[in-house]
């Protein structure tokens, strides 16, 4: 089964100057990939066809076996969860407010967030770690504090309608096991998570990430930064300008050679204490 | 939150209780309800003049902190006010139209600030689209300045073509904006306009929420965030123009009104929209109870509206401490 799958997709912005040419790849479940390439190779806008708030020239994407132009926004919203780079809030909502906008696709249009909706959102809050923000303003949390709440609003949106499956909020901080009340058909999406982070926030993201794959969750991410993209990532789409991205395994395509290439400079890997290092300068 | 609420809505049926009995009949104050119980003239005089006007503050407060409320969230900016999209000046145009070229009787006046009311928004719509640059927001803010300019220099030409004596008046009256003429008729013309729109913008109200994030967030939420806007832009503008077209300009209350709003309740629009209505309506009343009773001649409600708006904003502005961004 592959959770997402790209066929011969080709798309630009502008009429006969495509970005990306014939795509081809499939993402399997419970795996986490990296989108990686340099600035201009089209790491975002990958991101955002498979959002499908863009439309491909040509070629088909795939979610979970469905074309994703059968799927409605709703359907669309329940299934895959994006946490942008960066996103303006011009209101002081709440974090808990915030992250409850996460529940959106399972309710109908006119519906208001019941308890157990409030229930969900204050779950993914502790999920990532910041239950003690739910009653803080948006605009007063630093860049870090951000990302992880933009984080829970997705898990909020990830997590099944069915409220039978619900946890109990006391039992959170439990091992990965009990967490595993996602769906094995959900994607998360990220747009470069860790480029506003200082080191102490990468390692939590990472670690984050790591548990929720764990849990059953496929992560698609674009990144721009090799070392990060080597610390955890399970498969690696390699994006160079003009030519077919390259995907698979990390150990396969994550080589000195195809860096090198990629981005134009000398690139080495190195071996430090038995961890593979990216050395560029 | 709930409570406040009540509280609220308490509060405001309250001040419409005593907005019916205060007045200048017999004399300036609250008339005394033993009085009311056998005299003809003040029976009348509260179920036909003083009911339908009180009705009708009521509704324009409502529907202009409401609609104020929508675009605020819609526009992701608190600066924008329900008649920035060629409304406002599309109404006044039409009514000065109606006044110089049409006779002025009130109903055509009425009708034709209302279709060129909402023929602003259709320009300014239209408009959005044809531009080519920036964002769908950007392009119908754009727009909406655009289309507001060329109705505020037809209503210059209007004004200067009207006859200064009879007409010109006329005109300067009805952009001051006032109740004074309000009857049943007129308030039952706009009823169903009005209430459609109070009720879409109340039913939509925690949506609003998500309407108000970046294009690409709220469709990745699963909102057709395009198709929704335009339903709650035209929910906003339709109450709004029918009730500029018997009220005239009233400013002020659309845009200071969901400011108070989200600062004394919350941003989510669960609590700020119904707690804007109710606030508008509060404001509204009580600046229409000023304007009928300080003097013994009318006061023009636009006036005290602006004036009054004016404080309230720097009071807000001036003794509130500034949040850390």
């Amino acid at each position: 089964m592959t959770i997402l799958s790209f066929r011969s997709v080709t798309f630009g912005y502008t009429p006969s100057r495509p970005i990306l040419q014939d795509v081809t790849f499939d993402l399997h479940p419970g795996r986490i990939a990296a989108i990686l390439g340099p600035n201009g190779a089209g790491k975002t806008t990958l991101l955002s066809l498979t959002l499908g708030w863009l439309s491909a020239w040509t070629g088909e994407i795939r979610l979970a076996g469905i074309p994703l132009k059968a799927l409605s926004p709703r359907e669309h919203g329940q299934r895959m969860a994006l946490v942008p780079q960066a996103e303006h809030t011009p209101f002081d909502y709440t974090v808990l407010e915030y992250v409850l906008m996460g529940r959106a696709p399972h309710l109908p249009p006119l519906e208001m967030p019941s308890a157990a909706d409030t229930q969900i959102a204050l779950n993914a809050l502790a999920q990532v770690g910041i239950e003690s923000l739910a009653q803080r303003p948006v605009p007063q949390l630093s860049g870090g504090e951000r990302q992880l709440m933009l984080l829970a609003r997705a898990l909020a949106q990830l997590f099944p309608s069915s409220h039978s499956q619900l946890p109990n909020y006391q039992t959170l901080n439990l091992p990965p096991s009990n967490l595993s009340t996602f769906q094995p058909s959900n994607l998360l999406l990220l747009d470069e998570p860790t480029s506003h982070l200082d080191l102490r926030n990468k390692a939590r993201l990472i670690q984050i990430l790591r548990r929720l794959r764990d849990s059953g969750v496929t992560i698609l991410m674009t990144n721009h930064e090799p070392d990060v993209v080597l610390a955890f990532a399970d498969d690696v789409l390699l994006m160079e300008a003009g030519k077919p991205p390259q995907f698979g395994a990390l150990d396969e395509v994550f080589t000195a050679e195809a860096l090198t290439r990629v981005y134009g400079i000398p690139i080495r890997l190195a071996q430090v204490n038995g961890h593979k290092q990216v050395l560029w300068t | 939150m709930n409570r406040s609420l009540t509280l609220l809505a308490f509060a405001l049926l309250a001040l419409f209780l005593l907005s019916a009995l205060i007045g200048r009949y017999p004399a300036p104050g609250f008339l005394p309800l033993d009085r009311l119980a056998d005299d003809e003239l003040a029976q009348r005089l509260l179920f036909n003049l003083r009911l339908p006007r009180l009705i009708t503050a009521l509704l324009l407060g409502m529907t202009l902190s409401a609609a104020g409320m929508v675009f605020q969230l819609l526009f992701s900016n608190p600066l924008v006010e329900p008649g920035f999209l060629g409304v406002s000046q599309g109404a006044a145009f039409g009514a000065a139209f109606a006044i110089v070229f049409l006779g002025g009787a009130a109903l055509v006046t009425q009708t034709s600030a209302a279709l060129f009311a909402l023929a602003g928004l259709g320009i300014s719509y239209l408009l959005a689209h044809r531009l080519r640059y920036g964002g769908w927001v950007l392009r119908l803010v754009l727009a909406g300045i655009a289309v507001s300019a060329f109705f505020s220099a037809g209503l210059g030409l209007l004004k200067y073509l009207a006859d200064p004596l009879t007409q010109l008046p006329e005109i300067t009256f009805w952009l001051l904006g006032g109740l004074a003429s309000l009857t049943w008729d007129k308030l039952l013309s706009i009823l169903p306009a009005v209430l459609l729109g109070l009720t879409v913008m109340f039913l939509f109200r925690w949506r609003l929420n998500i309407l108000a994030l970046d294009e690409q967030t709220a469709f990745s939420l699963g909102v057709p965030a395009g198709r929704e806007r335009l339903l709650l832009i035209f929910a906003a503008v339709l109450p709004t123009a029918a009730l500029i077209s018997v009220s005239g300009m009233v400013g002020w209350v659309g845009l200071i009104m969901p400011h108070i709003a989200r600062r004394a309740f919350r941003a989510d629009a669960r609590y700020s929209l119904p707690a804007a209505m109710l606030l508008g309506g509060i404001f509204t009343m009580l600046c229409d109870d000023l304007a009928r009773t300080l003097l013994a001649g009318e006061i023009p409600l636009g006036i005290l509206t602006s004036l009054f708006g004016a404080l309230i904003f720097l009071a807000l502005m001036t003794f509130q401490q500034p949040k850390p961004h």
